[in-house]
């Protein structure tokens, strides 16, 4: 029945470019859960533009709604009003065409596979051949500096290892878009910075566009190109900020005045969010 | 209670399934002794109606229809005395007072030992394995022998039976128990630990409170077994009755709708009792803050 | 590691010995007659004087517990994952699996005898069905216990049905598929063996112990039993030798094997 979907890997971001036009545009999404204590505003009006091979950050306290409106632009929600485009079309379409890449909170790794066995399992649902699995997965251990451990299984990693082989897992079949969700957030600040250069390093060469949750300032200010800080309840987009720091930044950055005047009005952003709510 | 009302109407489905299934089944498997029995007395003048009625109905058919079994169980639960070795109130509450003796002495026994095996180290270190090793084993099969010796003694009636049930529960309730004492987390024992407390204490506290959830897992595991371990017992020794010598009596003489109410009736006290131990479960549950 | 698993059977060995000991010693100073209860090694010459009968029985009663053992789990998984397709057929019949799955059912031993007779396939059929419910709310349950997160992942990747059951959910439920093939050793031998309390042709270890405890030889049974503990310990601990290669992966391997 989805024998299409088998027998060829059907991302056109293999090989082939990628259409014109903004990698993701969301117009005037709202999103409402409904639960047992009544529905609850998740997502308001909320408008943005992602342009290609751009890095953009979503900063926002717990219950603004970044992770649902990443979850809503991978199609793992259904927005109540609005329209998403990811590459131009809608949704179900992009993920159907495996458009992008999604790293979550933890790394969801199947410990009954080995590393590069995790690292295969896309390929293996997208129909890649073996031999071309091999070669991508040995491309994916190399990016994450995990060479040398394909054969280990995911549980004798330390925590900073296994998330940097589920972003090899996200990348293997080279999608145009790296979705991330704060895929950092339980690791500690040393494995945290390190990784932080190397998701850098990662996105400079290979120009994907990566959207990322997080919630801690420095980091957002450190990766991003945009910074969009939210506000909860109901979850909505209060501020865009740029941030345009060269692509080859180095921690260094972080103690420079321009960097701190950023942060310091994504912190004004994000406190005129929670005045509001009060 | 415990079912979902959105789980209703697939129940009642599958319910109805199952007795069409059973219905059918019986059709098939008793028309042949039917036909058979037609033939015999020189009939050939039957329609397929005909014989599927007569199919249904049969005196020792090979599969009773589900009718037939209720009719039966009717007829031998609220027509007949309780006092008649026909009934199946008698027999049933034979096979419960086995059951139940059992399953209380099992259950103490079993705590017991389970108290003793966490407090003492070398019995546990030595007992355990023992323990775990007689999940593995059908001690069922000694149901016979422990008949015959009891009998030896001039032990009979009740009591051989509700030994039986009394050990068949008795180590699924150890293991369990052992385990449940075991649940609670080093740093709540470490807790324990800070306040001094004496291992009476932490058995008091912790340990025993710890383990309700296992407790009562343990016991319907237990009820069940020693149910089991009743009726095993009865077959082994027919003559004092109960529902497993309804089920010997039903085999010895063809009797197959006597036995699948025998089997109905066995199947109703195993839920009945289960469903006990799970609202008791329930009720404490909410008390204890285990379960919602 | 080696040693330390050895070091810890030192003590169960060793009560066992000494449980043995005892038992020879009470029943020969108190001289308690063979027929209630015969010394170890009374147990031990009739099980070596015997070996013929004693490996007959075993034949026969391992015919009816393998096919049951294999029809009945195996028939357990499958149903499982066809009933997994559907939320409707999940809600109705796990109710009743797990109703089914406390209630008594060697008890349907006698009917069928009366059905598949007295060799070996009437014990296989009681197998069956004691075998089939668990491996069946077990599974549906196994095949629930991927968490959310991991699903999310499989639809991120456009999975189809087929690709997360293969490739997810059922790797997922190994450890549940396998208690139940645990669980289930123990039920095949109770069903194979007191399913010959009803009825057998003239050999088998059930059958042997129901006659030989008409005959007063208490110690034939014994040595039957003894058979037919070794028998449910090497099963049991067979299936678990293969869960232990299989779901090596599981938390509760990997502390002894990493």
């Amino acid at each position: 029945m989805e024998t299409a979907s088998i027998v060829k890997p059907a991302t056109h971001g293999v090989g082939s470019p990628p259409p014109p036009g903004p990698a993701i545009e969301v117009s005037d999404v709202s999103l409402r859960f409904e639960t047992r204590d009544g529905p609850v505003q998740a997502l308001a009006h909320v408008n943005l533009k992602v342009e290609r091979g751009e890095f953009v950050s979503f900063i926002g306290p717990s219950g603004c709604g970044k992770t649902t409106l990443l979850r809503a632009v991978a199609d793992l929600e259904t927005p109540t009003e609005g329209d998403i485009r990811v590459d131009g079309m809608n949704t179900e379409e992009a993920r159907l065409k495996r458009c992008y890449g999604y790293v979550f909170q933890s790394p969801a790794l199947y410990p009954w596979r080995t590393v590069a066995g995790n690292i295969a399992l896309p390929l293996e649902i997208m129909g890649y051949s073996r031999a071309e699995r091999e070669e991508r997965v040995k491309k994916g251990l190399d990016l994450v500096n995990l060479s040398g451990f394909g054969n280990k299984f995911p549980w004798q990693l330390s925590g900073g290892m296994q998330q940097r082989a589920s972003i090899a897992r996200a990348l293997s079949f080279d999608p145009d878009i790296l979705l991330m969700d704060e895929p950092f957030g339980a690791l500690d600040e040393i494995v945290r910075d390190m990784l932080n250069q190397q998701l850098l390093r990662l996105w400079e060469m290979t120009g994907k566009t990566v959207l990322f949750v997080t919630h801690s300032i420095p980091e957002a200010v450190f990766l991003s190109t945009h910074i969009v800080v939210m506000s909860p309840r109901p979850g909505r987009i209060t501020d865009v900020i740029a941030c345009n720091f060269p692509r080859d930044r180095q921690l260094e950055i972080r103690e420079t005045p321009e960097f701190l005047a950023i942060a310091n009005r994504v912190r004004l952003g994000l406190r005129a969010g929670h005045s509001y709510d009060a | 209670m415990a079912v979902p009302v959105k789980s209703i109407l697939p129940i009642v489905t599958v319910v109805l399934a199952v007795l069409a299934i059973w219905y059918a089944a019986a059709a098939l498997m008793n028309a042949p002794l039917q036909r058979d029995m037609y033939a015999n007395a020189g009939r050939s003048d039957y329609s397929t109606q005909d014989l599927i009625v007569a199919s249904l109905n049969m005196e020792r058919p090979k599969l009773p229809g589900p009718h037939q079994v209720v009719a039966e169980m009717v007829k031998s639960i609220v027509a007949t005395a309780p006092s008649s070795k026909r009934s199946l109130v008698y027999h049933g509450l034979i096979t419960l007072e086995e059951t139940l003796i059992g399953f209380v002495i099992g259950a103490a026994l079993g705590i017991g030992l389970a108290m003793v095996i966490v407090s003492v180290r070398w019995l546990d270190s030595s007992l355990t394995p023992w323990l775990v090793a007689s999940q593995t084993i059908p001690i069922i099969a000694l149901a016979p022998m422990i008949v015959v010796i009891l009998s030896q003694f001039n032990i009979t009636g009740v009591a051989p039976k509700a030994a039986i049930a009394a050990y068949l529960s008795f180590f699924p309730i150890t293991v369990g128990m052992v385990k449940g004492f075991r649940s609670p987390e080093p740093l709540q024992l470490d807790l324990m630990r800070t306040y001094s407390a004496s291992s009476m204490q932490t058995f008091g506290k912790l340990r025993a409170p710890a383990s309700a959830p296992y407790f009562f897992a343990s016991m319907k595991i237990g009820a069940a077994a020693a149910l089991v371990g009743a009726i095993v017992a009865e077959v082994t020794k027919s003559e004092d009755g109960g529902l497993g010598a309804r089920l010997l009596a039903g085999s010895y003489y063809g009797q197959t709708v006597q036995i699948w109410a025998a089997l109905f009736a066995a199947a109703a006290l195993s839920a009945a009792l289960v469903g006990l131990i799970g609202l008791v479960e329930r009720l404490a549950g909410r008390r204890m803050g285990f379960a919602r | 590691m080696i040693d330390r698993r050895l070091a810890d059977l030192v003590p169960p060995f060793l009560f066992g010995l000494v449980i043995l000991a005892l038992w020879e010693l009470v029943v020969r100073a108190a001289g308690v007659p063979t027929i209630i209860l015969p010394a170890p090694s009374a147990i031990a010459a009739r099980f070596l004087v015997s070996i013929p009968t004693l490996a007959a029985d075993f034949w026969q009663t391992i015919k009816g517990l393998l096919a049951g053992y294999i029809v009945g789990c195996g028939s357990g998984l499958v149903v499982a994952i066809l009933v997994d397709r559907s939320d409707f057929l999940r809600r109705g019949l796990l109710p009743m699996g797990n109703l089914v799955s406390a209630l008594p059912i060697v008890g349907i031993a006698p009917i069928m005898v009366m059905w598949f007779g007295f060799d070996w396939p009437s014990k296989a059929a009681v197998v069956v069905v004691m075998t089939f419910f668990p491996m069946l709310v077990n599974t549906v349950a196994g095949l629930e216990s991927a968490s959310p997160m991991e699903r999310d992942l499989m639809k991120t990747y456009g999975a189809s049905d087929w690709q997360t059951l293969t490739a997810l959910r059922l790797p997922a439920a190994l450890p549940f598929i396998f208690n139940a093939l645990k669980v289930n050793t123990t039920l095949a031998m109770i069903g194979a063996i007191v399913a010959e309390f009803f009825g057998t042709p003239i050999v088998g270890m059930g059958f042997r112990i129901s006659t030989e405890v008409g005959h007063l030889g208490i110690d034939m049974v014994w040595a039957t039993i003894l058979v037919a503990a070794v028998t449910g310990s090497a099963f049991y601990g067979l299936v678990a030798a293969i869960e232990r290669r299989v779901t090596f992966w599981h938390p509760s391997f990997r502390a002894k094997g990493a």
